[in-house]
């Protein structure tokens, strides 16, 4: 699949902005006034950056409000609903939180399992779709949720749950690569099952429609770029869980500087966060391809 | 709304045999002559007469080269070059209808075609993103999801001639490879064909139940004993003339000078 920066920079940070706003609405951290005002700009920037930004890959930007109707069989339009919630529920606890040194629990408590709800309904779009084996699986949601929620602890300044949560994430995203790369195998589809043709004997693409490109090659077949996926993964898996636990674990004494660890550990996780989704787009192959003769 | 009707009253579609596809591309050419001028959106190219063209098209052929499994009565089969028209197969069960988000994308109920509703497109893709056949391409110039409409502008319109009243890449064919009709009725024209022919589906394992179906080459390369019967009738034909022509070339050839359209080693 073509890795558009527009749906990767979408997923990699409207997942981290509700992974944090899914700690603040638990409580964790229980903050108040403008320590709080801090946090929820920061969640409220990255989640609905993200969200702004995946519509620049719309080819009909102006009509996005559309794609809110369709719930009942579409996850794109669920994953819409649950992020408009999400943001209108932690809006408000905000507020509380912010100017009224609230604690409204129950509303955090929703508008937590809202934003943990938005992140899985992102990754259902992807998981639903047969055409891509890599996608079609059950560690698909659990990668998505689990990147969410340690780049959430992260954010949240949940030192030692990070740590935690973060070496889980990174064992979900091997599992994750490793089953991924059995799936189109495993999927039985093939250049026979898409033609028909064959019986016993080998069946090859000879000549393409057409001698240019089209929009089905740009869009799902990407071949540029695979060939570095191994140093790209051990850089994701360095970058996005290995440096920010050192970070983490390193023994600091000043908060200055402590402070500042934990700014790097998040950045380097964010990087690393964003390496592996372009890899979730880049490897992905789409079974269109074989009428081509291409992955 | 996205959701899939239950059944369909009619299930129209298309019955392309591989066996007498010719591979001329006119179903192709005549799909984008109709339809960029009729139904939604016009089909846009870019940098057409450039040096990287494309552009959008409802129907593809592809070719495909078929090697048999080689058998005892067969040690050495020769290659088979199958040509492939793919478009929409207006599956039953379109994964393409269901991931829409704005409900742009439907199947009829009337007939089973599958068709986009421009106004409501916003062109995120999904939809194709879903299609495991590429039926589905976003128009660079407008911005929303074209697709095969099984030319529903033409099937139904009453100010056509009986005769054009079928999907134009049907009307154009000149190998008589395409055919239209109603798949969900047994008795119909294109079901027999169906079953007579063995007719398949593509990728049945994605679960789309399509529409379409594809009848399957006929074996070919069966042709051994007749080559034997022919063989006399294939020796070679460049003998030379006999009796006065054959004289008068010889006495030709000892005159001085080179004959004509022999440029080194006549004789002399």
């Amino acid at each position: 699949m073509h890795p558009a920066p527009s749906v990767i920079l979408f997923t990699t940070l409207s997942g981290l902005g509700f992974g944090l706003l899914t700690f603040l609405g638990i409580g964790y951290p229980g903050v108040t006034g403008w320590v709080a005002f801090v946090f929820y700009a920061i969640a409220y920037a990255l989640a609905v950056g993200g969200l702004l930004a995946s519509t620049f890959h719309l080819g009909r930007p102006e009509r996005a409000l559309k794609a809110f109707s369709q719930w009942r069989s579409s996850w794109l339009s669920r994953e819409g609903l649950c992020a408009v919630a999400a943001l209108l529920i932690m809006g408000l606890f905000a507020i509380g939180a912010i100017f009224l040194e609230r604690d409204w629990r129950l509303l955090g408590l929703l508008g937590a399992g809202l934003s943990l709800a938005t992140v899985f309904t992102t990754s259902m779009i992807y998981t639903q779709l047969k055409t891509i084996p890599r996608w079609n699986m059950a560690l698909t949601p659990v990668v998505f949720l689990s990147f969410s929620i340690s780049g959430g602890a992260l954010l949240a300044g949940q030192e030692s749950l990070s740590i935690w949560l973060l070496l889980a994430a990174g064992a979900v995203q091997l599992a994750y690569w490793a089953k991924g790369d059995k799936a189109f195998a495993a999927s039985g589809t093939t250049i026979k099952t898409a033609t028909g043709l064959g019986g016993e004997g080998t069946v090859r693409a000879f000549e393409p429609p057409h001698t240019g490109s089209n929009y089905l090659l740009r869009e799902f077949v990407h071949v540029v770029g695979r060939k570095h996926a191994q140093k790209l993964r051990v850089i994701a898996l360095l970058l996005g869980f290995g440096l920010p636990i050192v970070f983490l674990v390193l023994p600091v004494e000043s908060s200055l500087v402590k402070h500042l660890m934990a700014a790097f550990a998040v950045l380097s996780h964010m990087v690393g966060a964003a390496v592996s989704r372009w890899l979730f787009f880049a490897q992905a192959e789409h079974v269109v391809g074989l009428y081509y003769g291409k992955r | 709304m996205t959701e899939l009707p239950t059944s369909t009253n009619r299930k129209m579609g298309l019955v392309i045999d591989l066996d007498t596809c010719v591979g001329c591309h006119a179903c192709v050419i005549s799909c984008k002559g109709w339809n960029t001028e009729n139904y939604g959106a016009p089909l846009s190219d870019q940098d057409a007469y450039g040096a990287d063209p494309s552009g959008t098209f409802l129907n593809r052929v592809h070719s495909f080269e078929v090697q048999p499994a080689a058998t005892p009565s067969q040690p050495d089969p020769a290659a088979q070059l199958i040509h492939f028209p793919k478009s929409c197969l207006h599956c039953e069960d379109a994964p393409c209808v269901t991931v829409c988000p704005t409900g742009a994308s439907y199947k009829r109920v009337e007939d089973g075609i599958v068709l986009v509703n421009e106004d409501n497109c916003i062109g995120c893709g999904l939809c194709a993103w879903s299609c495991p056949y590429g039926a589905r391409e976003l128009d660079l110039a407008e911005g929303v999801m074209k697709k095969c409409t099984l030319c529903v502008d033409r099937i139904y319109n009453e100010n056509l001639p009986e005769v054009d009243r079928v999907p134009s890449c049907v009307r154009t064919c000149p190998a008589g490879a395409r055919h239209f009709g109603d798949l969900g009725d047994p008795e119909s024209q294109v079901s027999q064909l169906v079953a007579e022919r063995g007719g398949m589906d593509l990728m049945p394992e994605m679960g789309t139940k399509p529409v379409n179906k594809y009848l399957p080459p006929r074996p070919k390369d069966q042709l051994d004993e007749q080559i034997d019967v022919l063989a006399p009738l294939l020796a070679p034909v460049t003998q030379g003339p006999g009796g006065f022509l054959g004289w008068l070339d010889k006495a030709l050839d000892k005159l001085p000078g080179h004959a004509s359209g022999q440029s080194s080693g006549g004789s002399t």
